[in-house]
């Protein structure tokens, strides 16, 4: 590690969909570190390679781009990383181009154009097996000659099949830099090119495949008798609602096993704690507060981790471009574009990610409208906590073949993604007043979704989830412990000790603002810390239950609780909150990084809290005249 | 490419028919949004003398278009596939 100041670096540059982050993934394994550039969000991803031969390598995987030629965030960061003019980041000593062998036509553009920059580079034919299968023959030897750098083969998704690539490392990068670090003799002046520019350089490609490479009339049957399907508006846009339906039932059903080992073991862990420890505030803190929070938030990683497997495995096979283009003309009538669907969809996971990923939308109002919804797809945030008030109020039962509580959570998806419609509408009028924008959009070849990557962006997901349930998550829930425990019940109090803490003060001077819609104050205490992490509402309510109960047996067993402590309505009145959930400031701040400004975040918290108390305030007064009145 | 051949846009292309782009100078006008969209549909593929073909149309209203350009399959809106003309082939057979 502490030669990492002395190795190489080397970028891996290419179009999208080229197969470059496999082939990253293959070269650095699960050495990798992903950050963000200076100044935006758009994901930098670094890894370690080293060769048989013993050599260090840090490895930069660039964002696709299509040219050097920039029209979004991500192919702008692309260009000043190869520049140099990047702040922050030195000019890398070695380009690898990565390009699609079977689709050199397009891919051999940006080669050439990066090319003419006049610095170190090779080019990787990926994805080689594929095209040998297509029957395409590339001469590689020709093809170094004409492009005049080294070519090599890789085939990304196979293990070993970036020998080639790593031969040629070792044997044509220098061992010892020719310049000190840090001052690399600049790259040759890049000037953005015009139309006779990028005839010249696509009749360069094409004389240049002429020579080297030997294609079969293209064999498309393949993808498009799959196409004739899956774009067809009728049959499309079916396919495309049974696949969402399906993950969600998936979520709920294939996650129910390892939820209840995971609810097992903590239970069984707090209970260990309770006989083997004294009664005592250390007890208390780590039975009530930490195992009882965290517990009640690491319960949700099986079903993060399946949604997440979803995304991923639709982004990997090519299916989630096409979905994209369905629904384009659809979600254009609201004023967005299809590209703004793989957003929202990240933004079911989370909607940071969702947010950071409309920077590949170039036009500014379409990405802004993207971004302003993107909290109401329902975040996997939110799903500990559907999951608790499904699980403790709607029976377990069938209906037809689907199940009951997992068609209320697909209700509360439906309803968040309506609600979406409607804001970015209203935002339609108000901010982008139907102005067209290109959709330029790549519907690439269909693929099997590969193993190693899937398992390497689920690894990534599960960190970042772990990372915060030990970070943010675990300093809140003892912060509300301490705050629900002190100070302590006063002599002769008849109510649980918690409602004369800090916390239970809070809480019933914030009830005022939440009883109308029928929140009582243990909900209104547990609004507060999910502020910083909308899972944490639920370890919130666990410890605030915990301590609340007289008995002993406090560690986990929430949802009972809930069923005997809330009225039906309350429990609907949470459910519609949590569509709008507006306090979640982790969001408000990547909003704020993502525009700029501080107008956006605040616009969107208020337009979110609104939406929220009148959606809840509704629900819970149709609630309480449906089931006849009562008080919550 | 025998005679001269009508030209259309690439959006009024129908489903399943083949062409070839034909519209060497389409970004020298407009404004600097239009030129930006022109350069980029030209580095994306769309040059003089590619084949291409409409492979799915979207709902409602036959928008966007999904246009196979080489091996590569493009969606592309009304506006933007409006800027491409195409020369359909007389033997552009629809295969659907």
């Amino acid at each position: 590690m502490s030669s990492t100041s002395e190795a190489m670096s080397l970028v891996l540059l290419g179009n999208p969909n080229c197969g470059k982050t496999a082939l990253f993934n293959l070269l650095t394994g699960s050495r990798q570190k992903v950050a963000n550039y200076p100044g935006v969000t758009v994901d930098r991803k670094e890894g370690q390679l080293t060769t048989p031969a013993g050599r260090q390598f840090r490895v930069l995987d660039l964002p696709g781009a299509y040219s050097l030629n920039a029209v979004s965030i991500d192919e702008e960061i692309t260009r000043d990383v190869v520049l140099g003019t990047l702040a922050g980041e030195r000019r890398p000593d070695m380009i690898v181009c990565v390009s699609d062998a079977t689709n050199l036509k397009l891919n051999l553009r940006l080669v050439l154009e990066v090319k003419r920059l006049g610095l170190p580079m090779m080019l990787a034919l990926n994805m080689t097996d594929l095209a040998r299968k297509r029957g395409i023959v590339i001469d590689v030897a020709a093809l170094q000659r004409e492009l005049g750098m080294p070519v090599v083969n890789t085939i990304a998704v196979r293990r070993g099949g970036a020998s080639e690539l790593l031969t040629q490392l070792e044997s044509s990068v220098p061992a010892q830099l020719p310049h000190p670090a840090g001052e690399l003799p600049p790259a040759a002046a890049w000037l953005a090119p015009d139309v006779a520019d990028v005839s010249a350089t696509q009749r360069e490609v094409r004389r240049i495949l002429a020579a080297s490479v030997r294609e079969p009339a293209i064999d498309t049957r393949f993808d498009e008798h799959i196409d004739r399907v899956v774009l067809h508006p009728v049959w499309g846009l079916l396919i495309l609602a049974a696949t969402l339906f399906l993950m969600f039932q998936a979520v709920f059903s294939w996650a129910s096993l390892p939820m209840e080992m995971i609810t097992a073991s903590v239970e069984a862990f707090g209970a260990l704690l309770s006989t083997h420890m004294p009664e005592s505030l250390l007890r208390s803190l780590l039975v009530d507060g930490i195992v009882a929070g965290v517990g009640g938030v690491l319960v949700f990683l099986p079903q993060i981790l399946i949604l997440f497997l979803f995304i991923l495995a639709l982004e990997d096979s090519g299916y989630l471009p096409r979905a994209a283009f369905l629904l384009d003309r659809l979600m254009g009538t609201v004023g967005l574009s299809g590209r703004s669907f793989i957003p929202l969809l990240s933004s079911f996971a989370c909607a940071i990610p969702g947010i950071m990923a409309a920077r590949t939308i170039s036009n500014w109002r379409d990405r802004l409208a993207t971004i302003m919804i993107a909290p109401l797809m329902t975040c996997s945030a939110r799903l500990p906590v559907y999951a608790l008030i499904i699980g403790a109020f709607i029976p377990q039962q069938a209906v037809g073949v689907f199940n009951l509580q997992g068609l209320v959570l697909f209700a509360l998806y439906v309803a968040g993604v309506l609600s979406a419609m409607a804001v970015a509408a209203v935002l339609k009028i108000t901010v982008s007043k139907g102005l067209q924008h290109p959709l330029l959009l790549e519907l690439p070849s269909y693929r099997l979704p590969h193993g190693r990557n899937l398992l390497l962006g689920l690894l990534e997901r599960a960190k970042i989830f772990l990372l915060r349930v030990g970070n943010i998550i675990l300093a809140l829930t003892v912060l509300l412990w301490f705050l629900s425990t002190f100070p302590g019940a006063p002599e002769g109090a008849t109510g649980p000790a918690i409602q004369y803490s800090y916390a239970g003060m809070l809480g019933q001077a914030l009830e005022v603002v939440f009883a109308p819609i029928g929140f009582n104050w243990q909900i209104s205490i547990a609004l507060v810390p999910g502020m910083a992490a909308r899972e944490v509402a639920v370890g919130a309510l666990g410890t605030v239950y915990a301590l609340s109960a007289t008995g002993d047996d406090v560690a986990g067993q929430l949802g009972p609780l809930l069923a005997a402590g809330w009225s039906l309505p309350t429990a609907f009145s949470l459910l519609a909150w949590f569509v709008f959930a507006p306090q979640c400031l982790a969001t408000l701040a990547a909003v704020k990084r993502e525009t700029n400004s501080w107008r956006y975040p605040l616009l969107m918290a208020g337009y979110l809290f609104a939406l929220a108390y009148l959606a809840s305030f509704i629900t819970y007064r149709v609630a309480l005249l449906l089931t006849g009145g009562g008080h919550a | 490419m025998n005679g001269p051949l009508e030209l259309i846009s690439l959006f009024d292309l129908p489903r399943g028919h083949e062409a070839t782009v034909s519209c060497g100078d389409f970004a020298a006008f407009g404004e600097r949004s239009d030129r930006e969209l022109a350069l980029r549909l030209y580095e994306i593929g769309f040059v003089d003398g590619e084949r291409v073909r409409v492979v799915a149309r979207g709902f409602p209203g036959g928008e966007p278009i999904a246009v196979r350009v080489g091996s590569t399959i493009f969606a592309l809106r009304r506006f933007e596939a409006e800027r491409v003309l195409v020369a359909p082939l007389r033997n552009g057979r629809a295969k659907a």
